[in-house]
């Protein structure tokens, strides 16, 4: 196990190291003059010399990176030109309430996505098997901006039960959190549930085709024995693992879902910084993105092979 | 006699590009999907001349009108028509889509091929660099780019195809790594084709099936991303129709007008479904495990 894990860890080094040679190379995207697009309005030439005095500007790019890296590494990622605050406080502000949704979002797509999938399976080639394939696709071609917006008009316009956008925390007032977030999570986690669908059905035709389901079934058990403890113990271990493989999308789609509900999360940081030009925390937020997701891939890898002992060598 | 009639034609001389087309036509989903593509082809391309008003012509005077016969979509904040805007809409979609698609194409093709058949330090450098990539989620890096570049449908379909780009690459790259082996590959290479050739002429052609496959369903993906930016604002800029913008502006007359909301949405849907039934119609067609 830890010849595996220092490999991994290894790996993880040139990944990052491209991944924020990536991130700082968006800076040089800007057209013109970066001071100038960072500076927004102002147009004072002591706040522009300032600006380059401050990102290093006036220095060649491969010592703008050592600076900016530097930073990061120390935890510095800069700072807020609206918000005047550290880049890492607000991420930090923010990121738990995308959490919160994200984790709701898995907890309902592991749910309804196991539970149809694993029933398609075994109800292959009917009717249960045909309208969950129909709704994983229709999961997979519905933008979910459009699914929050209906959504809203039936919930928060039409019927009137649910809050149309907002949040509140779970500590402030737990009830009124749940009512704030259940749409936007049941939205967030529409496509994943779809693509969840799929694959534990694919995984679940699979072992239920294996030599041991067989042997199960020969040995007289039960069909409800043979599909819980035997098919789908050993199908969900790669379903499983996706869940965080999938937790990228999730952050994408956390953008869209919370521009949508107007919820102070992770995305709506990353699209209001945008529209301000408030170009370090969109390199923050996408840096701390990328860590995060590979992080997690590395979490789930060690998870797969603690699991299945076969991996170990 | 059915399956003596089916293997008589599978063994029969025909071409892998007959027998592809012959088994996607067999697929009833992906024919339904081959037809609302065309349909929406048809409909971006003829919008002058079908759409029954000018898509940016605003008028007073019909303002948030509920469908009708006169607008049977109904109309917006600014009285323009939403049919026409959903028809003229269909050119920002789907050229984002192909357009983004083939950028990713052009980039990740020629790049994997190198990957997969370049020497070991050039596959590593290849191969970290689109981990790297692929490690910030898709939405997050295209809106990232898209902001740095500016917002507008261009540089929202160069954001989009160059983060589809680390795609191709893997794709191309483990398709190469797969063929490189085979005997035909060892033959091209021992009669002296130099290694160009052998990448373009030998093995480009036998991993096309899975590129073509992967680039239909990433046309679905690229559809949603271009509808995600316009919504955002970093897309197709105002007054000019696109299904994401249209959208963003219905979410503030949900109340009022909310037709505004179906149509736009109900396209989106509708053109991503079908590359993606598509998509599977031809992973069946072209896989040759399936056969």
């Amino acid at each position: 196990m830890l010849p595996f894990l220092a490999r991994r860890l290894l790996q993880l080094i040139p990944t990052l190291f491209f991944v924020s040679l990536i991130i700082f190379s968006l800076q040089q995207l800007l057209p013109g003059d970066p001071a100038l697009a960072m500076a927004g309005e102002e147009r004072d030439p002591a706040v522009l010399a300032q600006i380059r005095h401050e990102y290093r500007l006036d220095k060649p790019v491969y010592v703008q990176y050592v600076y900016w890296v530097g930073g990061v590494l120390s935890g510095n990622l800069g700072e807020s030109m609206r918000l005047k605050e550290p880049v890492l406080n607000l991420i930090a502000q923010k990121f738990p309430v995308t959490l919160q949704l994200a984790l709701m979002a898995i907890v309902f797509s592991l749910t309804i996505g196991v539970t149809a999938g694993v029933l398609s399976a075994v109800k292959k080639d009917t009717v249960v098997d045909y309208a969950v394939n129909i709704v994983a696709l229709w999961g997979i071609s519905t933008p979910n901006f459009w699914l929050g917006i209906l959504l809203i008009f039936l919930f928060a316009v039409h019927l009137g039960w649910l809050p149309a956008s907002g949040y509140v925390g779970p500590f402030e007032d737990f009830w009124l959190s749940l009512q704030t977030t259940i749409l936007p999570a049941f939205v967030l986690g529409n496509s994943f549930a779809a693509v969840l669908m799929r694959h534990t059905r694919s995984a679940m035709l699979q072992a239920m085709g294996s030599d041991y389901v067989r042997t199960a079934r020969a040995k007289g058990l039960a069909e409800r024995v043979v599909v819980l403890k035997h098919a789908m113990r050993n199908a969900l271990t790669p379903v499983v693992t996706l869940g965080a493989l999938e937790f990228g999308t999730l952050l994408s789609g956390a953008v869209l879902t919370e521009q949508v509900f107007s919820i102070p999360g992770f995305g709506k940081l990353i699209v209001d910084s945008v529209f301000n030009r408030d170009y370090q925390v969109v390199q923050g937020v996408t840096l701390i993105t990328a860590t995060t997701y590979i992080l997690l891939n590395l979490l789930a890898d060690i998870a797969y092979v603690l699991i299945d002992p076969r991996l170990r060598s | 006699m059915a399956v003596a009639e089916a293997l008589a034609v599978e063994l029969s001389e025909e071409s892998p590009g007959a027998r592809a087309r012959r088994r996607l036509l067999r697929r009833k989903s992906a024919v339904l999907g081959l037809v609302i593509i065309v349909l929406l082809v048809l409909v971006a391309l003829l919008a002058p001349l079908i759409a029954p008003y000018d898509p940016v012509q605003q008028s007073w005077t019909a303002i948030r009108k509920p469908p009708s016969a006169q607008h049977w979509f109904g109309t917006d904040e600014s009285g323009r028509d939403v049919l026409a805007r959903v028809m003229f809409g269909a050119r920002a979609s789907l050229l984002a889509g192909v357009v983004s698609i083939s950028i990713a194409l052009t980039l990740g093709v020629p790049v994997g091929l190198l990957a997969g058949y370049g020497g070991r330090w050039i596959d590593v450098l290849i191969s970290r660099i689109t981990d790297a990539m692929l490690a910030i989620p898709f939405l997050i890096l295209a809106i990232a780019l898209a902001a740095f570049l500016g917002p507008s449908l261009p540089n929202a379909m160069i954001a989009i195809g160059v983060t589809a780009t680390p795609i191709f690459v893997r794709l191309t790259r483990g398709q190469v790594m797969a063929v490189k082996v085979e005997d035909y590959v060892e033959a091209a290479r021992a009669v002296g084709n130099p290694p160009v050739r052998i990448a373009l002429k030998h093995i480009l052609p036998n991993i096309l099936p899975a590129l073509i496959v992967q680039a239909t369903i990433s046309i679905a993906t690229a559809i949603i991303a271009e509808a995600s930016l316009s919504f955002l604002g970093l897309g197709q800029q105002p007054p000019a129709p696109s299904w994401g913008s249209m959208l963003n502006t219905a979410q503030r007359f949900l109340t009022n007008a909310p037709w505004m909301a179906v149509w736009p949405g109900l396209a989106i849907f509708l053109a991503v479904l079908s590359f993606n039934i598509l998509g599977d119609g031809l992973r069946d067609a072209l896989d040759p495990k399936e056969r």
